[in-house]
């Protein structure tokens, strides 16, 4: 069904650490993988999925490390790097980093949660917080454990524990939005969407029951009110706290929600949104001799708001040496390990425009390698403001105790996947 | 302090150091050397020698100690398995301690402990915890089953592990209850027949109950197991769909795939015309395209299935074609795979953009990439005529790149537009020739090569770059001699005064100096058109071509219904059924679609009784090993228990007979003696046994019947012995022998139905399947009699071919239904095509030379017929018992060259050539035919009338 066995490799292929859960698979032919994996990369043929035989390796790679799992049936392919990237979540939520040393450094508790993690190849619990409660860092003793029976590992609100305390009670709410833009280098918008989420940073005591409120345009449609602006969410997706089938008979949003910081949902709007950073750039290549660039950065946005750490990337050529520059505003910075001019705007209002130039020499024996087309990419934050126009009506709180609990919101819009092509 | 510092001991004598730690009393050291053991078992050092030591370590009440010594036992227990049993008592004792922990971690452990000699005490403790108090405890003893079930699964069966597995089903803890699904998916797919999963409407409630409130993998695990069962009707496939739905919008992306899976699949029980079907179609475009901003894993995955989405039910994501545009840092398996679906979703509306887009594409610098995007805009030029235009210029403009390998690709795709759209884009003819030395890729050359010698009249210098292509001509690839051999052929036809020079080097560099057989051959063959008749040739070389079809890579669509079956899984990634990849997947059940009934919209193969026929498609292999149990299952048809054994076949027959009982109730699950159309097994003597047809048994016999395809077809008396198509033991006593004939000029099927049951047999009747040739009774069945027990009666049936048409694999199948007062029996049986030759078959000599030139080349196959000893005069004889005409015979180098015709009822003309050269016995014939597909059946034709 999903993985024989799972594998934490070095870059080298070594195994840092595995663990058999079904036994059908030799736990040898994961030798194979390392001599696979550069045999494909060599041929430009890199693939998440390798087979050796009979023998499937699925695979992720997380900062030095390969996470990898094998099997020999029709295993659930989307389960398994799921899993893996859950593992990587776990154990960074353990460890802070994953990594090649804090493996080895917590190798007996990462044994333990493999064992707990996952069972003949079944995912099982996998919420790091829950797991906290019973595989401890520092070693469970046993009369510890005997008045931890794990009934959140089997209860139905499998994320949340029972008998949690806060003096006050609050819950914060960060409603985020990300700007998705592609846009072509003779200017036209080829796509672009928004990807929101609401995270919670949850401190409240005990089981409460949570209802969230949108101007979703749906659920006004549904109660029959039509005052203010809505919004069409495109799809939606929750955290396992949020009830789904309430939400798809009558879109409320009910749920217990986990303690602490967790994203309780994210959306995809479709519309057609106007670039908030709109890009010109001209950029000149003197083959042999120089490369100059112009960049006009515009703000299309409220002038009450303001974007912060904006980060203006434009791609250079490879062997361009002798960086110039000129700004109106910020400052820029070569950074060559990654062909690339970096300008930076501290503090960016809407409807200003600003420029930067920079020159670059080129060596006159030209660069045989072929070289891609980079975009420019941009970086930015405005905090206040949603582009979608989507606002929490109310957070409704109530917990069988009745303690009055306060729910504070904040927007910030800022740039996702943010690409406007060049001509070079 | 970290635990690296274990990993750090590296002296010699070290294990004997441990040993010492180990027998400690102080259990602070005692556990620090565990510790160091497992350390140094995990960077691979053998600490097989301290097991005893470690085991003794096991008896403790540190949670942290034990884990780890579980842990030691579960690597080394396989390699002690003497020594593993001493943990036993620890084990059992462990499975009762008061903390549900530690009973859980005692089972689960257990069971990762694979010693057959362990399982037998297993047994007791996971009983009882399997009705443990706590669910924790409940949820992994669930999972265990699965384990035990996969060391020894007769075990399981027989202390009623399974049953207990079933009623976990109906836990009140939804985890529980995700677990003992999940444990019984994994033993049933190793066991396709056990039918454990007998899922009906109140389990189905169960799992969609439990479905709202488990977790994310349990969710899995339940959608995963959903779409495995059939729904009874339209209703309960709505009801079904409507509770899945909301899983599309869980954060997992495994489980909104899963939730697609068994979405996509109930859909198809839906009528079209049904308001629900049209609001689920919207509901599915959102969440695959949220799917596109997972990891890029995940999106691969979610890709390749997109990929068959689309293929299905291209009208759910016809308006996304943005979100499939190629991001800059997409990695490059995901880049090429949106591609894929750029193309597939292409259309009128959208492919001024998606041009805009490949073009960009095609400046990427990845390779694979950049040829993709250039191969991509010349398949919207065949796709959307209205854009062909548009793309032959951008196509143009990447040629002005100069880079090479774009050059090269645009090249090959070109060709295709040519073909697409004839005498519409030659202008750019003169750019491409610019590129001619830039070409160094076989199939750039080769399509360069078609171009010139298609337009050789529009290019002047034609001549001179195909005699620049000739100097190196045993250089070139296969491929590329083939171009230019019929290039420059082409050439001549058109210029034959400049160029006759040219013409014969290329055709004695093909025939002379080649030892490429197909090269020789048509070599051989324009050299004999062009020195006997130049205008015949002209019309065979230069004949319109063919229309090329405007998608490719199409998956069939068999395969695709299984594939969206299994979307999410592996097999929807490789694009391949689970049987070509899985280990000994044995009897494992192609999944399917059942249509909705009467929707019109799948095909149904079924004779209109056999419900459920088509869940056995003859192609499925069940091995040996399934048979075993299968055997039992035939004492379900009464009949054939009482009922004297076969009597004519013999011994071998008997045996086959009992595989074709048992493939049967294999194939057909519970429908016992009275099962399906995969009956092709079901007349398994060896002469009716086609080579196409995997035999169920190994080797030997598979050869034998790869012989029999061959050999065993009648011909020249036009009819052959009679052969089994019905067992006694499948037809509850009616056996039926039979063969065809043609008398007179008519179909005949010759049976022999012989009554080897207990009872009378009455009221036959007999109906046939939709088949290729419309094969139909002329009349009823004539059996006026009843049939005693042990009686026989020989029936001739005339058949007429006006029936309904569909075709069949192989062609010339025919699916058999017969009726008596006892039951329905299918069967099925293949026909020698040459009873469906007319008598009138013989073609004029002008008509003959005019259809042979007229009929495109790519129509034509090749065959050889081995170890034929008749001189060409006999073998036209004997041709023409089966109503194959010779026409003309010509002598060439002592080579008899036989012109033959044959005419198939439906009209279908077949025009073959036939090469006897005196003292080879080894005979070739050409067969040329506008529907090329019954060669193959006219091949066996020939080879059985001139072998016989």
């Amino acid at each position: 069904m999903s993985a024989s066995a799972i594998f934490i490799l070095d870059l080298k292929g070594k195994v840092l650490i595995c663990r058999n859960y079904k036994g059908d698979v030799d736990m040898a032919e994961v030798d194979h993988f390392m001599p696979l994996l550069m045999q494909t990369e060599e041929d430009g043929l890199i693939c998440p999925v390798m087979s050796h035989g009979k023998v499937h390796f699925m695979w992720i790679k997380h900062s030095n490390l390969y996470l990898v799992a094998t099997t020999n049936k029709n295993s659930n392919a989307s389960l398994v790097y799921s899993f893996l990237y859950k593992l990587v979540e776990v154990f960074t939520e353990y460890f802070k980093e994953l990594e090649e040393e804090s493996i080895q450094d917590n190798f007996v508790v990462v044994y333990e949660l493999l064992d707990e993690l996952m069972d003949f190849g079944f995912p099982q619990t996998t919420d790091s917080k829950i797991l906290q409660e019973y595989i401890t860092q520092e070693g469970t003793k046993l009369e510890v454990a005997k008045t931890k029976v794990p009934t959140t590992v089997t209860n139905a609100v499998s994320w949340r524990s029972e008998g949690i305390r806060y003096k006050k009670n609050e819950v914060f709410i960060d409603v985020i939005e990300s700007i998705n833009v592609l846009v072509n280098a003779n200017g036209s918008v080829m796509s672009s969407d928004i990807v929101g989420c609401i995270k919670l940073k949850t401190m409240l005591s005990g089981m409460p029951e949570l209802r969230l409120g949108l101007n979703d345009r749906v659920l006004f449609a549904l109660t029959g009110r039509d005052k203010g602006k809505t919004v069409v969410m495109e799809d939606v997706k929750f955290h396992q706290c949020v009830r789904l089938s309430r939400f798809d008979s009558d879109r409320t949003i009910s749920f217990i929600p986990p303690d602490g910081e967790s994203e309780l949902m994210s959306y995809r709007i479709n519309t057609h949104v106007k670039p908030l950073i709109w890009i010109e750039s001209v950029i000149e290549k003197f083959s042999h001799s120089r490369v100059e660039i112009m960049v006009k950065a515009k703000g299309q946005f409220k002038k009450q708001s303001v974007a912060n750490n904006v980060e203006v990337r434009v791609p250079v050529p490879s062997d361009a040496d002798s960086p110039k520059f000129k700004t109106s505003t910020g400052s820029a910075k070569y950074v060559p390990e990654k062909n690339m001019v970096v300008w930076t705007i501290k503090s960016f209002p809407g409807g200003k425009e600003f420029l930067m130039r920079a020159h670059f020499g080129l060596p006159s024996v030209e660069n045989e390698e072929l070289e891609g087309k980079p975009p420019i990419t941009v970086k930015f934050e405005i905090p206040y403001f949603t582009v979608s126009g989507i606002q929490v009506r109310y957070m409704k709180i109530i917990e069988k105790s009745g303690y009055q609990a306060l729910p504070w919101v904040r927007y910030i819009t800022q740039s996702g996947d943010y690409q406007l092509r060049t001509n070079i | 302090m970290t635990d690296s510092k274990y990993f750090t001991t590296t002296k010699k004598g070290e294990i004997f150091e441990l040993k010492a730690e180990l027998n400690s009393d102080k259990k602070e050291k005692k556990k620090e050397a565990v510790k160091k053991v497992i350390a140094s078992m995990t960077v691979g050092k053998d600490v097989s020698a301290l097991f005893p030591d470690v085991v003794n370590c096991m008896q403790t009440d540190n949670l942290e100690l034990k884990k780890l010594v579980y842990l030691y036992l579960m690597n080394y227990a396989k390699s002690q398995p003497d020594m593993a049993i001493m943990a036993v008592n620890t084990f059992v004792k462990d499975c009762e301690d008061p903390n549900p922990l530690i009973r859980a971690l005692a089972v689960r452990t257990m069971g990762c402990i694979r010693v057959d000699k362990i399982t037998e005490y297993l047994c007791e403790p996971l009983r009882k915890c399997l009705k443990d108090e706590d669910p924790y405890v409940r949820k992994t003893a669930a999972v265990c089953v699965a384990k035990l079930h996969d060391i020894n699964a007769q075990l399981v069966e027989d202390q009623g592990f399974l049953d207990t597995l079933k009623d976990l089903i109906s836990d009140s803890n939804p985890m529980v209850v995700a677990n003992a699904v999940a444990a019984l998916s994994e033993i049933a797919e190793s066991h396709p027949n056990s039918n454990l999963l007998d899922l009906n409407p109140q389990t189905i409630n169960k799992l969609l109950t439990a479905l709202n409130e488990c977790t994310e993998w349990g969710q899995i695990f339940i959608l995963d197991c959903l779409a495995n069962y059939t729904p009874r009707d339209d209703r309960e496939s709505q009801s079904i769909c409507e509770r899945v739905t909301p899983r599309l919008s869980h954060a997992n992306s495994a489980v909104v795939l899963s939730a697609v899976k068994v979405l996509m699949k109930f859909m198809e029980m839906l009528p079209k015309d049904l308001d629900y079907y049209g609001t689920l179609l919207k509901k599915l475009a959102p969440p695959l395209v949220t799917l596109l901003s997972a990891e890029p894993e995940l999106q691969y995955v979610a890709l390749r299935n997109i990929n068959l989405i689309v293929q299905r039910r291209p009208e759910i994501l016809k308006h996304e074609m943005k979100v499939f545009f190629v991001k800059y840092n997409d990695p490059i398996y995901v880049k090429l795979e949106k591609l894929d679906i750029m193309i597939r979703l292409a259309s009128q509306a959208n492919i001024a953009q998606v041009l805009a887009e490949l073009k960009e594409y095609a400046t990427e610098v990845d390779v694979d990439f950049v040829r993709k995007a250039v191969r991509a805009i010349g398949r919207c030029a065949i796709k959307v005529e209205q854009s062909a235009e548009r793309c032959v210029s951008t196509l143009l403009d990447l040629i002005q790149t100069k880079v090479n390998y774009v050059v090269q690709e645009a090249i090959v795709v070109i060709k295709d537009i040519f073909r697409k759209y004839p005498n519409k884009y030659e202008s750019v003819i003169a750019t491409l020739c610019e590129n001619l030395d830039s070409l160094d890729e076989p199939e750039a050359r080769a399509a360069m090569i078609w171009i010139v010698g298609e337009y050789a009249e529009r290019i002047d210098n034609a001549d001179e770059l195909l005699e620049s292509f000739l100097e190196g001509f045993h250089d070139e690839s296969t491929q590329v001699q083939l171009q230019l051999l019929t290039a420059i052929v082409k050439l001549f036809l058109k210029k034959p005064t400049e160029t006759q020079e040219l013409v014969q080097q290329v055709l004695s560099l093909a025939t002379q100096d080649s030892d490429n057989p197909d090269l020789r051959d048509r070599g051989y063959i324009y050299w004999r058109l062009l020195s006997t008749d130049p205008v015949a040739a002209k019309e065979v070389v230069l004949a319109e071509k063919p229309l090329i079809s405007e998608e490719t890579d199409l998956i069939e669509p068999t395969l695709l219904e299984e594939l969206i079956c299994h979307i999410g899984t592996l097999a929807s990634v490789y694009h391949k059924p689970p049987s070509a990849f899985v280990e000994g997947s044995r009897g494992v059940q192609h999944k399917r679609i059942t249509g909705s009934v009467g929707s019109g919209e799948s095909e149904s193969p079924d004779t209109g009784s056999a419900a459920g026929a088509s869940e056995a498609p003859p192609a499925v292999i069940p091995s040996q090993g399934d048979l075993l149990g299968d055997l039992l299952n035939l004492d379900l048809t009464p009949p054939a228990t009482t009922g004297p054994p076969p009597p004519t076949s013999g011994m071998q027959m008997g045996a086959m007979d009992l595989l074709g009982g048992g493939l049967d109730s294999l194939l057909g699950g519970d429908l016992g003696g009275s099962s399906a159309m995969g009956a092709g097994f079901g007349a398994p003597t060896p002469a009716a046994m086609p080579a196409s047809f995997n035999a169920p048994v190994s080797g030997g016999l598979d050869d034998l019947f790869d012989l029999g395809g061959g050999v065993g077809i009648p011909t020249g008396v036009n009819s052959a012995p009679k052969t089994v198509w019905l067992p006694a033991m499948k037809a509850k006593g009616l056996e039926i022998t039979g063969t065809f004939a043609r008398r007179a000029g008519i179909i005949q099927m010759e049976m022999t139905l012989n009554n080897k049951a207990m009872s009378i047999m009455t009221d036959f009747a007999i109906q046939f399947n939709r088949n290729s040739f419309g094969l139909a009774p002329a009349g009823p069945l004539q059996i006026l009699t009843p049939l005693g027990p042990n009686q026989s009666i020989e029936v001739a049936l005339p058949l007429s071919t006006v029936g309904p048409v569909m075709k069949m694999e192989p062609l010339n199948n025919l699916q058999v239904a017969v009726k008596n007062n006892i039951d329905v029996f299918y069967f099925s049986c293949q026909y020698p095509i040459n009873m469906l030759f007319v008598e009138d078959g013989k073609m004029e000599r002008q008509v003959f030379l005019a259809t042979w030139k007229d009929i495109p080349n790519d129509n034509e196959s090749q065959f050889q017929i081995k170890d034929c000893h008749l001189n060409s005069d006999a073998a036209s004889n004997k041709l023409q018992g089966s109503n194959i005409f010779t026409i003309a015979k010509r002598t060439v180098e002592g080579q008899d060259m036989l012109y033959q015709s044959m005419k198939l009822s439906n009209g279908i003309w077949v025009l073959a050539e036939l090469r006897v050269q005196a003292g080879n016995p080894n005979y070739t014939v050409s067969l040329k035919c506008r529907a090329p597909e019954v060669s193959q059946c006219v091949f066996q034709t020939y080879e059985a009338a001139l072998k016989n």
